[in-house]
């Protein structure tokens, strides 16, 4: 017979899961009250903003609802006739963003993927020195380093006057205030953010994989295309993933490297708060800019899970 | 098989004289192969024997063409391959860690070798499905290779490398990973699928037990060379060399003095004064003190004086089940092992310190070089 006041043994392992339980959420609770005051927070005052009245000195008007400020997200009013049309400026600067952002992410992987290769096939013991290098522009603040670019790129620049002083050509070629300039910046700035989570899934394969790819008969860009890209695929995801969201949000590298004519949105909704006083248009553009950063990674994760799933 | 049907017999791999130094990052190079010549022939199934660092599997990665040798020639079947990269070279290897592409299903492994060769979806298909039925993994075609046990990646592995139909096969240490029992059985499904096959197997092992039931020829090698080369009988029952003799099986070594030779065989004075007749290695001229090898099975108690070769006193015994191993400590104090199978008789009643003598089977007694 069992002792009917002992506790079964089903009651001991539930309370000691309770206890579990509990221990963990005390321990998660420092950072689950950070993100929710400093995060979610924020972003529902935004939220509300975006359907509020515009001050007319900035700010809102308190206790108002409009829709005006997501209208203005897309489309606007003629100032002399009142008829309907499509934002035109809103648009291309929609465009620009997230081409620039697209064509950041692409060259980030094409020039960090031989780089992450190379320092994952250095020997062991090497491979810290060249992560330590690549993390050195981290050091210095971004502000400083895209003032470096400036100074690189300018019509007075060191390329220009080099190219000047060769005979090469005998007017500088305008790249600052161009495309061009932002995205040589934001490649700059977002490269270590590619290569350390290619180099992360690169380190993790075994290359006697290649050796077997080569054994059987594998070319060298077949053993690229078949073995190493399908393996490194969660460090191209990572990586695509941490260069295309701040590229896309991106504001210092365009607002010193494009100037006033080639904005990105980062750069239009800091307008919005500032010279353009519309507080909701600013608002409605931020949430706006989360839903397209959403939409594209949820579009980009499933198309890279699926054609995993393909090959294997 | 008699050496002239051998003669006949093509040869598939011929290492000429070939070297590979290893340079290390301060200039010290370190020599994995010395100027080492084998032929390796057509169907054979071939071992390359040693323990590591002897360079068996640096030379089965020159073969392979992963490392390229730093002087001498590699023929396959008579054409130097040095300047083939690994893709090109029709052999194919089965990795000690079997090296399966983790991002593919089986049928998709062994699929592999035969599309980057360029074979039609249907043929690699029948190809694929003929592999797995002969490595009876029919059943996993679809399964992830983490989904499966060491026994059917290694299955797996040699499906792999046998589909495209390479002109010779290279297995380096393909069994290690494996428990006993497993390893058993796969000495004897590789023994099958080489005879099956028809292919030449160039097999890789330190594990001398492995390399004497599953092989035609063995190769025994120490320190970057080659030092023999036979049948697994030839390098058991006449090893030339002491290492062979010591790697291979247990043996005695037994210090003696060279009283005359002829034919091949030595007339050999050991300590205790007998004088038996030992072979002696081809080529080899023995004189004054040479070692002499006799294996523990060829050894037996002996009563009669005119029968003994050797006189010692009795150490222990250890128990075996199907055998027991009787430690004897000879007259010049060198150690003795002799075995005796339990089959009919009990465990002789020596007692330690005894006194023995030792007969040794006629033709047994072995010189090696030192």
């Amino acid at each position: 017979m069992t002792d009917p006041s002992a506790p079964s043994a089903q009651r001991v392992i539930d309370e000691a899961r309770a206890r579990d339980v509990r221990s963990r959420w005390l321990l998660s609770a420092p950072a689950l009250a950070i993100i929710f005051f400093a995060a979610i927070g924020p972003l529902f005052v935004v939220l509300i903003y975006s359907f509020m009245q515009k001050g007319d000195y900035g700010d809102v008007k308190p206790w108002t609802f409009s829709t005006d400020g997501w209208f203005n997200v897309l489309f606007e009013r003629d100032l002399f006739d009142d008829t309907l049309g499509l934002a035109w400026a809103n648009l291309v600067i929609f465009w620009r963003s997230v081409k620039l952002s697209v064509i950041t992410t692409v060259v980030t992987l094409l020039l960090g993927f031989p780089t992450a290769y190379f320092i994952s096939t250095r020997p062991e013991h090497r491979r810290d020195l060249w992560l330590f290098l690549i993390t050195i522009p981290f050091w210095t603040n971004l502000l400083i380093r895209t003032f470096a670019i400036q100074e690189v790129v300018r019509n007075e620049g060191i390329v220009n006057s080099a190219l000047i002083g060769l005979g090469l050509i005998h007017e500088p070629i305008q790249i600052m205030f161009t495309d061009t300039a932002i995205l040589l910046g934001m490649v700059y700035v977002y490269l270590p953010l590619m290569v350390l989570p290619l180099y992360a899934s690169m380190e993790k394969i075994d290359f006697r994989l290649v050796e077997a790819g080569y054994d059987l008969y594998a070319t060298r860009f077949a053993v690229l295309r078949r073995i190493i890209i399908p393996l490194v695929k969660p460090g191209i995801v990572a990586g695509s993933i941490l260069v295309f969201i701040p590229s896309l949000g991106a504001y210092v590298t365009p607002k010193l490297l494009g100037g006033g004519k080639n904005m990105m949105l980062g750069n239009l909704i800091e307008l919005q708060f500032g010279q353009g006083r519309n507080w909701p248009l600013g608002s409605a553009l931020s949430i706006f800019l989360m839903i397209i950063v959403m939409a594209a990674l949820l579009v980009y994760v499933r198309n890279a899970s699926d054609s995993g799933g393909r090959h294997g | 098989m008699t050496d002239r049907e051998a003669a006949v017999r093509l040869a598939a791999i011929e290492a000429r004289s070939v070297s590979k130094v290893f340079t290390g990052f301060r200039q010290d190079s370190f020599r994995a192969l010395d100027r080492v010549d084998v032929t390796i022939r057509e169907n054979e199934f071939f071992t390359l024997l040693g323990p590591s660092g002897c360079g068996k599997t640096t030379l089965l990665r020159l073969i392979a063409g992963f490392d390229f040798p730093s002087e001498g020639e590699i023929l396959l079947y008579g054409k130097d391959i040095a300047p083939l990269p690994p893709y090109k070279r029709p052999v194919n290897t089965v990795f000690q860690n079997y090296a399966l592409f983790p991002h593919m299903t089986v049928a998709q492994n062994i699929a592999f070798g035969l599309e980057m060769l360029g074979k039609g979806r249907e043929e690699t298909a029948a190809r694929v499905d003929e592999m797995l039925k002969l490595v009876r993994m029919e059943a996993m075609r679809d399964r992830r290779t983490s989904q499966i046990s060491g026994g059917q990646q290694q299955r797996v592995a040699l499906a792999r490398a046998l589909a495209p139909r390479p002109k010779v096969l290279l297995l380096d240490e393909p069994l290690s990973a494996l428990d006993y029992k497993l390893r058993k059985e796969m000495q004897v499904e590789l023994k099958r699928l080489q005879l099956e096959t028809g292919i030449t197997f160039v097999f890789v092992t330190h594990d001398q037990e492995e390399a004497l039931t599953m092989s035609d020829r063995i190769a025994v090698m120490s320190a970057g060379r080659i030092l023999q080369v036979g049948s697994p009988r030839d390098i058991y029952d006449r090893p030339s060399e002491r290492f062979v003799a010591d790697f291979i099986g247990e043996t005695n070594f037994i210090t003696g003095t060279v009283k005359g030779f002829a034919k091949g065989r030595a007339e050999v004075a050991l300590p205790g004064g007998a004088v038996i007749s030992a072979s002696v290695p081809e080529g080899h001229r023995p004189a004054g003190t040479v070692t002499v090898v006799v294996r523990p099975e060829h050894a037996d108690f002996t009563t009669t004086a005119k029968e003994a070769a050797l006189r010692g006193r009795f150490d222990h015994a250890v128990f075996f089940g199907t055998d027991t191993h009787y430690h004897i400590t000879l007259a010049d104090g060198a150690p003795f092992i002799l075995r005796l199978q339990n089959d009919t008789t009990d465990e002789l009643p020596l007692t330690r310190g005894e006194a023995v003598m030792i007969r040794v089977a006629p033709g047994t007694a072995q010189v090696v070089r030192d």
